[in-house]
Formats: structure tokens, C-alpha cells, sequence
């Protein structure tokens, strides 16, 4: 369990048309454990806060710090899931899974094997990425992750790409192993559902270039009912704020 | 997918499908037929029969007269000197003597090709330096510089195999290069955020990635040797198959230049066939791969 603590004052990208701002001076306090999800409209600068908490991008002003330790490149303390699988598409699930680590060695061989049974693999250890579903590969990413013990993972449009279905029954999967590992999550997402069922609190984020608009905290128990009147009202207290906006679509 | 069971399933489905037009090939999609082309020995049946139809015509045509023995020998007369050759030991130490060279040569450049290529893939450094140099001589055909070869190296052994390692090294120089460069960039990420040391970047990350154009490379590597054999045997050499070739072309015995041809072609078939093979093999994970 680890706290994560943002204070990025300005991140922006130069192009053959200059320079444009990506992120606003954007103040955040995750707490050790706390699972929290931010929503935005497209193209604001989510997956680039992302990558700035990941160490990917270091191309900025401000710092970002994890347990009091200042991140300054990527690693396996910040576990990154995408929005694509990025699975290595030569390596079988369990290959995936443990990647550049050995899977003769017993200690990492027994973690792979609990976690493919944690992520439901069983059975299709040594099946290819292409043999895989959307959401097995997804699965599989997820615990390539867990692998490492990270102390946050960040999650970017996890289930995007995944139909209702799927997507519904991967949010109780990643429910089940954020209770059992404790691990603090940051997921992006562009789902308002998806962000009242699986946080603890909710980051609002402005049109770009972004900032936080606001922090709703969910206090409903898990796991959570969409029929709920409580989630309804959450869930309505998002649409409003992002209406406000005036970039919000009936569409979407 | 189990490409066996593919093969079991598509000419069934082509074959009805163009079934209902007309009756000749209604006959094609009778269970008796799909079932005598269905599976492996199906594949060579059907890749065999233009050939074996094509035996038949020329055998024909040669009985009949209609082609002189010295510029068409029939199949029948190319099988007996074919079998004069293998009964006096001749054609076999041509073959072997055509196979150390090609081996030879397509070993040493294809060697230094692949290492080159994952050299100037790794390092930009390494690119600047040599990239240059090796673009521009690979410009030049490289049969082109036999007669240079044969001043330097002379008309034996090492002029020969030089001249094949120079053709077998640029495919595998080009291919290994563009292969380890074009490494997906967000495979990439994800390795650095697993924290890949050196070594696993390259074994686990770019040497997968780019097997798809290193074996790709092999096949034309293969393939570039073997041509360059046939240039070096036939310029000037007392054994091999290309010897056998042009000897055999000055005597006008047509049917062993035949021969020879054979030999060339069901080696180099051969050779193409094993990086099939290879390919089958350590390319099983890649989506387009249905075999
Ligand atoms: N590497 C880059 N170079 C230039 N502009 C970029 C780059 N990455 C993202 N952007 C721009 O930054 C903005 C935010 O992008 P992104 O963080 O991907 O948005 P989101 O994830 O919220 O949809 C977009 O306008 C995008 O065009
Ligand atoms: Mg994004």
C-alpha cells in the first residue's frame, strides 16, 4: 500500500505549430490502498497525467512522488496496464506473464501459477496472445503487472476496447484483486459507470489543456449496484459536472 | 487453428463453391475427389499434376519426332543419363562439391550479414559508420564483380565461395536491420516499464520481433547463394553441377545439361523448403500465420 502524492504545475507538447499546453497545475493526494478513477473528455490529457505517474514521460514541471520517493523513470513499482493488451505476441500467457523474469525459478514460477488462477487463466497457460480473447489478454496484462508487486498500479482505458459484457465482468475481476492485494489504483477511464463502480474517488478532469475540475467521494460499499438509487445520484453528480463543461454530448 | 485441419477444409470450400456453374467441375466437388486432395498428400498431388501432365506432352512430342534429341531430349533419356551419372559416382561428387561451396559461402555471408544487420539495428553508431558503405556497394549487381573476383582470388575455391558469401550477405544484412528497427514502440514501453535488462531486450523483445524478417532474409539469403553458385561454377571450375552444366552443353549432351537443371532446381526447392519449415516452426505465434 502506497500513498501517491501529484504536483505538476505545466506539461506541454511542441509540434511543428508550436507549443500546446496539455495539463493545467494539477494537485492530487492518493491515499495507500485507495482506488481511484479519473474521467475527462477525450483528448484532455488523461493518458498523459498517466504516463507522467508511470515515469514515461518526464518532460515536464512539477514532481510526482510515491511513498515520499520521487519518480523519475518507469519501472515495475508503477505497473501500467493500456488500453491494448501489448501483450508479447511470442510468448505464451505464462511467458507473458512473467516476461523477463524465469519461470524455472520456483519462487516466480508458484507467484505466475497463482496468479493465472487469481485472473481465471487457468488452462490457458501456454495458449498465444492470439488465441486470446480482448478480455483474457487484458487479464493476462493485469497480472504481468501484479507479478512485480508494484505499489500503484495505473490503469489507462483498461476495458475500452471490450464489449458491455466483458467489460462488466472484468471491473468485478479487477474489484476481486484490488480487495486482495491492496494495492492503489489509478484507472482512467471515459466510462461514468465504470467510474462509480470501481472508485473510492472520482477525479473529474476539464476539456484540455487539463486540470481537475472536481473530486467526488464514493461512499457506497462494494460491490455496487447500478440500479442503486445512491449510484444513480453519483453517477448523475458526474454527468452534471461534465455537462457544465459544454463538451458533453447525448451521444456519449 | 490447426492448419492441418485448414488444409482438410479449403479446397472443399473452393471447390463447391464454383461447383454449380458447370458440370466438369461439379465432378470436382464429388466426395471421392475432395477426399483424394484433401490433406498433405492432396497438396502434392495437385501441385504435382500440371508437371507430371506437362512429362506426359514432351514424352509424346519426342517419340513422335516433333523434337531433335539435341535441343529437347525427351524425359525418358534425361532419367537414363540421370541414372548413368548417379551409377558412376560422377553426379553425386558434383553435388557435393556445388553444396560445400554454396554452404561455405552462404555461411560466411550470411553470418556476417545477420551479425552486421543486428549490429547497425542496435546501434545508431554502428548504423552511421557502416550503413553507408554497405548501401553502396550493394548497389552494384553483385555478379557483376565475378571478373574482379577471379583477377583477385583467382579460379579456384575462394573466388567462388567469396562471390556466393557477397550475394548471401546483403539479404540478411537488410532484412535483420529493418527487422530489429521496426520493434513495435509501444513493446518498447511496456519493457522498460518491466525494467528488461540488456540482454532480455534483445533475446525476448528484438531478435522475436524481428525473426519474421531474419527469416525472410535466410530464404533470399538461400536463395541469392545458390545463383551466385551457378555464376561461379559455370565461369570456370573441374567439378560441381555447374560443371556438369557446361561441359555438358559443349558436347552437346543436352540430356545431362538437363540433369543438371534438375539438380538445381531440387536443391534449391529443398533449401526454400526448410525455412518453410523453420518458419512453421518459430513463427506458430504470429496471427497471420495459418500455415
Ligand atoms: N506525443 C505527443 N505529441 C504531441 N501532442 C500529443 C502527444 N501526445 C498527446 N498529445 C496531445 O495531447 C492531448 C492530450 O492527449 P491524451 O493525454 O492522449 O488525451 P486523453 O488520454 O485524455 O484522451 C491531445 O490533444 C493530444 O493530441
Ligand atoms: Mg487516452
Amino acid at each position: 500500500m502506497s500513498a501517491v502524492t501529484v504536483e505538476l504545475e505545466h506539461k506541454s507538447f511542441h509540434s511543428e505549430h508550436g507549443e500546446v499546453q496539455v495539463l493545467r497545475p494539477i494537485q492530487l493526494q492518493i491515499h495507500p490502498g485507495e482506488f481511484v478513477t479519473i474521467i475527462g473528455p477525450s483528448g484532455c490529457g488523461k493518458s498523459t497525467l498517466l504516463k507522467i505517474l508511470a515515469g514515461l514521460d518526464t518532460e515536464y514541471r512539477g514532481s510526482v512522488w510515491i511513498d515520499g520517493q520521487k519518480v523519475v523513470r518507469p519501472g515495475v513499482q508503477q505497473g501500467f496496464v493500456f488500453q491494448e493488451h501489448r501483450l508479447f505476441p511470442w510468448m505464451t500467457v505464462e511467458q507473458n506473464i512473467a516476461a523477463n523474469l524465469s519461470l524455472r525459478d520456483p519462487q516466480i514460477r508458484a507467484k505466475v501459477d497463482q496468479l493465472t488462477e487469481l485472473v481465471r487463466l487457468k488452462g490457458f497457460e501456454r495458449a498465444y496472445p492470439k488465441r486470446l480473447s480482448g478480455g483474457m489478454s487484458q487479464r493476462v496484462a493485469i497480472a504481468r503487472a501484479l507479478l512485480r508487486d508494484p505499489k500503484v498500479l495505473l490503469l489507462d482505458e483498461p476495458f475500452g476496447a471490450l464489449d458491455p459484457f466483458t467489460r462488466a465482468h472484468l471491473q468485478t475481476a479487477l474489484l476481486e484483486v484490488w480487495m486482495r492485494k491492496k494495492i492503489t489504483m489509478i484507472l482512467v477511464t471515459h466510462d461514468v459507470d465504470e467510474a462509480v463502480v470501481l472508485a473510492n474517488r472520482i477525479v473529474i478532469m476539464t476539456p484540455k489543456p487539463a486540470a481537475i475540475q472536481a473530486v467526488i467521494p464514493v461512499d457506497l460499499p462494494y460491490p455496487r449496484q447500478r440500479v442503486d438509487g445512491a449510484f444513480q445520484e453519483i453517477r448523475n453528480q458526474i454527468l452534471r459536472a461534465l455537462s457544465d463543461q459544454g463538451v458533453w454530448t447525448a451521444a456519449e | 487453428m490447426n492448419p492441418s485441419n485448414q488444409d482438410a477444409v479449403y479446397p472443399a470450400v473452393g471447390m463447391s463453391r464454383n461447383a454449380a456453374s458447370d458440370r466438369a467441375v461439379t465432378r470436382l466437388s464429388h466426395p471421392r475427389f475432395q477426399r483424394a486432395f484433401a490433406g498433405r498428400g492432396g497438396k502434392l498431388l495437385q501441385g504435382a499434376s500440371l508437371p507430371l501432365v506437362v512429362l506426359a506432352l514432351w514424352q509424346v512430342a519426342s517419340s513422335l519426332g516433333w523434337a531433335p534429341e539435341t535441343l529437347l531430349p525427351s524425359p525418358v533419356n534425361i532419367v537414363r543419363a540421370l541414372a548413368d551419372l548417379v551409377s558412376t559416382g560422377e553426379l553425386v561428387h558434383d553435388i557435393e562439391i556445388s553444396l560445400l561451396r554454396a554452404l561455405f559461402g552462404f555461411l560466411l555471408g550470411g553470418t556476417l550479414g545477420f551479425a552486421f544487420g543486428m549490429a547497425a539495428g542496435l546501434s545508431k553508431h554502428f548504423e552511421g559508420f557502416t550503413d553507408p558503405t554497405i548501401q553502396m556497394v550493394r548497389t552494384i549487381p553483385h555478379l557483376a564483380i565475378t571478373p574482379l573476383f577471379i583477377l583477385w582470388f583467382g579460379l579456384g575455391e575462394w573466388s567462388k565461395v567469396l562471390l556466393i558469401a557477397l550475394g548471401a550477405f546483403f539479404p540478411l544484412y537488410v532484412n535483420t536491420f529493418t527487422g530489429i528497427r521496426n520493434v513495435d514502440a509501444k513493446l518498447f514501453e511496456v519493457a522498460r516499464i518491466l525494467e528488461f535488462n540488456r540482454l532480455h531486450l534483445v533475446t525476448r523483445l528484438m531478435l522475436p520481433a524481428a525473426l519474421p524478417n531474419i527469416l525472410l532474409g535466410l530464404r533470399l539469403s538461400l536463395g541469392v547463394s545458390w545463383l551466385g553458385l551457378v555464376v561461379a561454377e559455370l565461369m570456370g571450375s573441374s567439378a560441381g553441377v555447374g560443371y556438369l552444366i557446361e561441359n555438358a552443353s559443349q558436347f552437346s549432351q543436352t540430356s545431362v545439361v538437363f540433369v543438371g537443371l534438375l539438380i538445381f532446381a531440387a536443391v534449391g526447392k529443398l533449401s526454400d523448403s526448410l525455412v518453410r519449415w523453420l518458419e512453421r516452426r518459430l513463427l506458430r505465434w504470429r496471427d497471420s500465420y495459418g500455415g
